[in-house]
Parts: structure tokens; C-alpha cells; sequence
């Protein structure tokens, strides 16, 4: 069957990941914006349009991260709720989708399907909902219903939440109405309802999916549109492309169902030179010596300031067992000791001081795309031309002017080699990914 | 000494929900234009309905001076994510956000989400917590959190950020819950949303009156509101602002309101049905007695036309509306002062150094 051979589109798109937290996005520079004021936002969505970005997107995190049991001080924090930002966006652009980071465990299907509809019908068919899960009592601490998820549960969870949720969304009997009644007995919730909306002019929210692990990539290729992937070095992505086939196709879904958008940073130049100069300054503002410390400490689990930056890792070993959930499902669940071994045995090794070992660490090695325009466009080019994805999303190092030369050099140049967008396909987010109709949702999830 | 008293101005409200959302940022535009203070957003489940703060959010960057107020429930909602998503309205709207905090009495809603059914004393329990934790969080992150401190490698300063460790109290008759904080979005930039409820729901062993900045009241008919204003203002005190709910149904192209006011009222706000003249005389009334009137059209286009061309030009040349303020706060169209902190640590070592 033709729809069980992938097909290279020879094409890729981008979509802007706006963090709001972490080291990644670079705040002591004096050209750093605002994180909170509406105009960094506009003026990011914006750009990304202006470049015929597919899809701007949110992330979500419901507890504040913590270092040591205070609130963490040396990143980016503090940022919108992405849906109610995301309407205000809509406002002001026409094209480009809207993807909102929403958790499963901390809301009700009835009302986050809902939300999300009314997003999608307001923006006139551009709304996505990057589908999150989270397991932690901690993160449970500022909810009416506390921490109640196993970690082994998640995905099932999540999906008999996505289920449901589809089943709203497609409870329409014609596209002007009725709805049909849609009624789900869980083992964590219960739904009873009658949707008060219909269907938008992409039918329904694009879904987007981040899980890694074999049961996250079962799920994906089961439900998701788009998998907003950790996997955006050449290799790495041909192998995760082949593995996302395989898994579609086992899930009774076409090849090219399911599309790979990888995380991804950009720093470019008029030269390679200039490019590596720029990524010096960029890596030095995103560790500081303050960060590199920070980082440590949270694995050691105590203070490590009288510790040099600049000189070898601690020698003293850490004082707990495994790392917490505190600071972000990234640091969780580390074994501290074995790790500590083996991160002094490696910078040895490498002869790196704190500062570096921890910058190797966190920077986005594999994801980093670092060159002149030229020389990366034609790397781009080689991944459309193989199909290894089917876009970028990039997260900018930079609010709000991270995206200024990616959109007036760089796309340009993808343009002129024949593999990025000239134009927006559509209106609806659906048709700009170029995804099909989705399958209306049937019978209910048995979960 | 001036020989006649100082005329009391007070605001407009329109409510936006016959734009839906196809239309709704012409529709936000005209009631900002025809000189409206603030619109606001039903959340009531009828089909076709979009998310009333979602509609608000949306209303934020087209316009410049009118307050952006969605109804959101209190009872079938997570306190947490109502309190991130009105910040955010702040932040989208440039500081024109307000609340209207409601509590859905409905069998359907608890259905929707597998909650028991909240009814009588209970409700205005969920309100009362709701409005807490969402003001709790707001202040749990001070005005000058973000310090963007390069010396010391701090974003921001941590003794700023603060646990709102909110929990029910022990009489609350739906399951206990907590939150702890602090918000994930920095304090509002009015610090404090205004919040406006139904005066129904506020009161002694109601919501407390200091938890809300306005009450909205109703009455049967325009003839009624008077006294129902007078009431309000002396059960509740004179630091709560009263809206009085009207709605209108005017003469318009050459068709007299009566044959236009077609639908039967059974409940709701007082009806007026007449030409713009009466209904300006009937406004500046109530605004002598209520700090604003929030107005419910018969079809929106219609009347706001109307009112746009007719009402308000007279009321202005009355005195009796207060000037819009051009880039103010939702906090500034109802003259509240700006809003105290109430874990700053500025204003305790301030009182620390006095002693």
C-alpha cells in the first residue's frame, strides 16, 4: 500500500518555540526583552509570520522550579499562561498556528477540550495542543486534586484523556450542529457533556506530542499530528524518522500521519567565523559561573559555592541518593552518586573546569545548528531532500529580536534552494502542515 | 464655595457576548470608540459559546483604552489555572483586566467535569476561595521580583517570590483542597485584578465585601434599581463599587423599541424599552446613584449604534461619565488606589525601620 511508503516531501517548515524558563534564553545581554511584556510576543509571532513560520508555540510548567527548596533564581522564569496569550495572538497575526503546552493530569477533558476549540474557532482554524503529562505530587501541591497519578499510568491517562477529547471535538452531527452528548467513565475521571462548540475550520486542534521513551513514540504515532522531537542531528533524526514510520503504520495510520518537528537552536553569521564567535558569547551569557555551581548543586543536592567555577569538579560526593522532580523533569530521577563518578571521571577526562563540563552538559550540543546562512541552508536542504523531518522548532536564545535573522537570511536562502514555503498553503494550521483530514473519533476509549 | 454640588461621573460597561467571537474585534472597537469604560464577556453554556476570557484575551490588543472583564466560573474551574490565565489577560490587555467572578449553580457543569453538584451556601464558598487563591497568587511574586541582577548571576530575587499556601477553611462544605504557590506568571500589572461578583454572592457569610472591588446589581425593573443601589451600597459599605445591570432595547431605524423587545423577560436585569432620550434620563439617574451601569443589548449592532451616536455624547455633555484614560487601568476607570502587596517585604522593612 502506497500510504505504507514514506514519501519525502522535499520540504521543511519552522515553528518558534518561546520558552519563558530556563538557561537556554539568554537574559543578561542588554539587547534581552522583556519575558512578560505583550510586545516580545507580538513581536516574536510577528517575525515568525513574516517567515512563514508554521506554528508558534508555548510551553506550560504549573510549579515554579526550585533549587535547594527556594524558587530557582538564575534562569528566565515567570511566563503566561499559553492559551490565554495565544488568543491575544491571534488578534494579531492571520497565518501561523498557535500551539499551547497543556497538562492532562491537572485539568478536566470537558473543560481543556473546550478551551482549546474555542481557541481554534477564534483564530479561525490555527490552534495546537502539545500534549503534556505530569505524575508528581509536588507539581500536585497547587491543584484542588493534589497529586494522584502514577508514574506507570501517565500514558494511559493521557490517552484516555486525548480520546475523550477527541470525541468532543468530533461530537458534531453536521458542520452547523448538533452535538452529540459524549459520556466517559475512567479510572480517574469521569465526563458527562454535551459540547457547546463545533467543529473549527481545521475540524479539530492539531496535536502535538513530545514523549521519547517507547511508550511516548506508541502514543505519538497512535494519536499525535506532530512529534515535537529531541532528535534533530542528521543521523539521529533518519533513525527516529524510520522508528516513527514503523510505529505509524503498526498504528493502522498512514507513513506520513505523523510529522517530526525536532527542538532546535540557531546561531548564525554572515561567516562561519562570525557564527562561532557569536555561539562564544551566546553559550558564555546562557552558563554563568552562578549557573554552573547551581547546576551541580542540584544533583549533589547542597551548596557548592565555595567551589570554583573555574577549576575542577567538587570531590566531595553528594548527599542524596536520587535528584527530585524540583527543577524539572530533566534533572529528575538521577542517581546521584553513580552520576557524580562519572561526571568527575569525564571532565578529567575532557580536562574541563565546572563552568565548561556544565556548559557541555546543557547546551544543546545536537540541536545547535551554528554557521553562516549559506552553509546552513544547505544542511537543511540535505534533511528535506531525505525527509529526515519535517521541520525545525526553534527556541531563540534571544526576546525578542531572536528570530530577526533567521527570518530576513537564512529563510531566504531555504527559499531560493526550493525547500521552505514562499507562501502560506492555507488559513487553518492543518492545511500549512499539509496533514489530512483527521478521522472523525468513534466509539468511546475503555480505559 | 461653589454653589452648586460637584456632579458625580461615573462609568459604562457593555456587554460584548452578541459579537461571539467572529466579529468581535469590530464590535470591541466600536463600544472603545462610542466611549464605552469596559466590555465584558458572558461564560454562560449556550451552544456556540467560546471561552469568555479566551474572547477577552482577543479584545486586549486591539484596543487602547476599554477594560477587558470575562465572567469565569469559581466552582467547576482550578483556582491555580484562573488565576494564571486572568494575570495573563493583565498582561495581554496592557493592565485593563478585570473579573467577574461567578459560581455556576448547574447540574450540567458538575456533570462535565465528574464533580458533585455545588449548590446554596456552598457556592458562594467556592467563590470566596477561588477570589482568595487567585489574589494570594498575584501578590506571591512582589512588582520588583525580576531583578535581572548581572553581578550576582540572579534573575530574579527570591525573597520577593513568596508560598501563597492557601488552604479551604475548616467549615467548607465541598472537599478541601490547597495551593501553594508561588504563581508561574509575575504579579499582574495592576497588581490586583479588580474583581466584581453578583451582589447576591457577597455579603456576610457570602463572599466577604472587602474580597471584591465591585458588586453587580440587579433588579426587575429600571424603576426598582434605585433602591436596590441604595441597599447594596449599605449592606456592603462604601469601599465596594456597585454596577447597576440594565438592559436596553431601543427605538432604532425608524422602529420603535416595543416592536423590537419581542422576547419575554423572565429573569435577568431590569429592562428599558424605549428611544435614547428616556434612556439617556434613566442613565444619568442611576449614575448619580451607582458608580456604573453595565448595559445589555437587545442585538448588539443595533443598539450600540445608538448608543454610540445618541446616549453617550449626552452624557458626556452632562458630566456625568468619567473621561476615558488613555493607556490607564482597569484599577484607574474604577478609582481604586494602586493595590498594596500583602507579602511585601519593601513596605515591612520600611515598617521595621520606622519602629
Amino acid at each position: 500500500m502506497t500510504r505504507d511508503i514514506f514519501q519525502p516531501s522535499g520540504q521543511i517548515q519552522f515553528g518558534i518555540f518561546f520558552q519563558g524558563v530556563n538557561s537556554g534564553t539568554i537574559w543578561k545581554a542588554p539587547q534581552a526583552g522583556s519575558q512578560t511584556d505583550f510586545e516580545s510576543f507580538r513581536h516574536i509571532a510577528q517575525t515568525a509570520e513574516r517567515g512563514k513560520f508554521a506554528a508558534f508555540f508555548l510551553g506550560e510548567g504549573l510549579r515554579l522550579r526550585e533549587h535547594l527548596g527556594r524558587p530557582h533564581a538564575l534562569d528566565v522564569v515567570g511566563r503566561p499562561d499559553a492559551q490565554t496569550m495565544l488568543a491575544a495572538l491571534a488578534a494579531v497575526t492571520k497565518n501561523i498556528g498557535l500551539v499551547a503546552t497543556q497538562n492532562t493530569t491537572y485539568n478536566d477533558p470537558a473543560d481543556l477540550a473546550h478551551r482549546l476549540s474555542s481557541l481554534d474557532l477564534i483564530s479561525g482554524g490555527r490552534a495546537a495542543w502539545n500534549i503534556v503529562t505530569t505524575d508528581n505530587a509536588w507539581t500536585g501541591a497547587n491543584f484542588r486534586r493534589g497529586g494522584y497519578l502514577d508514574h506507570a499510568d501517565r500514558y494511559k491517562h493521557a490517552e484516555a484523556f486525548v480520546e475523550t477529547s477527541k470525541r468532543l471535538w468530533d461530537s458534531w452531527e453536521t458542520p452547523t450542529g448538533p452535538a452529540r452528548r459524549v459520556h466517559h467513565e475512567g479510572q480517574h475521571y469521569t465526563v458527562d457533556v454535551t459540547p457547546r462548540l463545533l467543529r473549527s475550520a481545521q475540524y479539530r486542534p492539531v496535536l502535538f506530542q513530545a514523549g521519547d521513551s517507547p511508550d511516548g513514540r506508541d502514543f505519538a504515532a497512535r494519536q499525535a499530528d506532530v512529534i515535537f522531537s529531541a532528535h534533530p542531528k542528521f543521523d539521529d533524526a533518519v533513525e527516529f524518522r524510520r522508528d516513527i514510520v514503523a510505529r505509524s503504520i503498526a498504528a493502522g495510520r498512514g507513513a506520513s500521519a505523523v510529522q517530526i518537528m525536532p527542538a532546535s537552536e540557531f546561531i548564525l553569521g554572515a561567516t562561519d567565523q562570525e557564527a562561532q564567535e557569536k555561539k562564544a558569547w551566546v553559550r558564555s551569557l546562557q552558563i554563568g559561573p552562578q549557573q554552573a555551581i547551581a547546576y551541580l548543586e542540584q544533583f549533589w543536592g547542597r551548596e557548592l559555592s565555595s567551589y570554583d567555577p573555574d577549576g575542577p569538579l567538587p570531590e566531595i560526593d553528594p548527599v542524596v541518593e536520587e535528584t527530585s522532580e524540583t527543577r524539572g523533569s530533566g534533572f529528575h530521577g538521577a542517581k546521584a552518586r553513580q552520576l557524580a563518578d562519572q561526571w568527575r571521571a569525564e571532565a578529567k577526562d575532557k580536562g574541563l573546569s565546572i563552568r565548561q563540563f556544565v556548559t557541555s552538559k546543557t547546551a544543546r550540543i545536537d540541536s545547535t545548528f551554528t554557521g553562516s546562512y549559506t552553509a546552513v541552508a544547505d544542511h537543511l536542504a540535505e534533511y528535506a531532500r531525505v525527509g529526515a523531518v519535517d521541520g525545525f522548532n526553534i527556541s531563540p536564545w534571544l526576546i525578542p529580536t531572536g528570530l530577526d535573522d533567521i527570518v530576513n537570511h537564512l529563510v531566504p536562502e531555504l527559499q531560493e534552494r526550493g525547500v521552505y514555503p514562499t507562501e502560506y498553503r492555507g488559513t487553518t494550521l492543518r492545511e500549512n502542515l499539509g496533514l489530512e483530514t483527521p478521522v472523525r473519533s468513534g466509539e468511546p476509549a475503555h480505559v | 464655595m461653589s454653589t452648586f454640588e460637584e456632579r458625580k461621573a461615573g462609568f459604562l460597561a457593555i456587554e460584548l457576548d452578541g459579537a461571539g467571537y467572529e466579529n468581535l474585534a469590530t464590535a470591541v472597537l466600536a463600544a472603545e470608540s462610542a466611549g464605552f469604560h469596559a466590555a465584558t464577556f458572558k461564560d454562560t453554556p449556550e451552544a456556540g459559546r467560546t471561552n469568555a476570557l479566551q474572547r477577552a484575551a482577543f479584545a486586549g490588543p486591539v484596543t487602547r483604552t476599554i477594560a477587558v472583564v470575562p465572567e469565569v466560573d469559581t466552582v467547576y474551574t482550578e483556582p491555580f489555572h484562573v488565576s494564571t490565565q486572568l494575570a495573563s489577560l493583565d498582561y495581554v490587555s496592557g493592565g485593563r483586566a478585570g473579573w467577574i467572578a461567578t459560581a455556576a449553580e448547574s447540574r450540567e457543569a458538575a456533570a462535565a467535569v465528574g464533580r458533585s453538584f455545588v449548590q446554596g451556601e456552598a457556592l458562594a464558598q467556592e467563590a470566596a476561595a477561588s477570589i482568595e487563591v487567585s489574589r494570594r497568587l498575584w501578590d506571591s511574586w512582589e512588582d520588583d521580583a525580576v531583578i535581572r541582577d548581572v553581578a550576582t548571576g540572579r534573575y530574579i530575587d527570591v525573597d520577593k517570590l513568596h508560598y501563597a499556601d492557601f488552604e479551604t477553611p475548616a467549615d467548607f462544605a465541598g472537599p478541601a483542597y490547597s495551593v501553594k504557590g508561588p504563581s508561574i506568571i509575575p504579579r499582574p500589572l495592576q497588581g490586583q485584578l479588580p474583581v466584581l461578583a453578583a451582589a447576591s454572592l457577597v455579603g456576610e457569610g457570602l463572599v466577604p465585601a472587602d474580597a471584591v472591588d465591585a458588586v453587580l446589581v440587579s433588579a426587575p425593573t429600571p424603576e426598582l434599581l434605585a433602591a436596590e443601589i441604595r441597599d447594596a451600597r449599605a449592606r456592603l459599605g462604601a469601599s465596594v463599587a456597585i454596577v447597576a445591570e440594565l438592559d436596553v432595547v431601543l427605538d432604532s431605524r425608524g422602529q420603535a423599541a416595543e416592536l423590537r423587545a419581542l422576547t419575554s423577560q423572565e429573569s435577568g436585569p431590569a429592562r428599558f424599552v424605549g428611544s435614547a432620550a428616556d434612556l439617556t434620563e434613566l442613565l444619568d439617574s442611576l449614575l448619580q446613584e451607582a458608580d456604573g451601569v453595565r448595559l445589555h443589548t437587545a442585538v448588539l449592532d443595533v443598539e450600540l449604534e445608538e448608543l454610540s451616536r445618541l446616549v453617550l455624547p449626552e452624557l458626556r455633555r452632562r458630566g456625568a461619565l468619567r473621561p476615558p484614560i488613555q493607556d490607564g487601568t482597569f484599577r484607574d476607570v474604577l478609582g481604586l488606589a494602586p493595590a498594596e502587596n500583602r507579602y511585601s517585604t519593601t513596605a515591612a522593612a520600611t515598617v521595621a525601620a520606622e519602629k
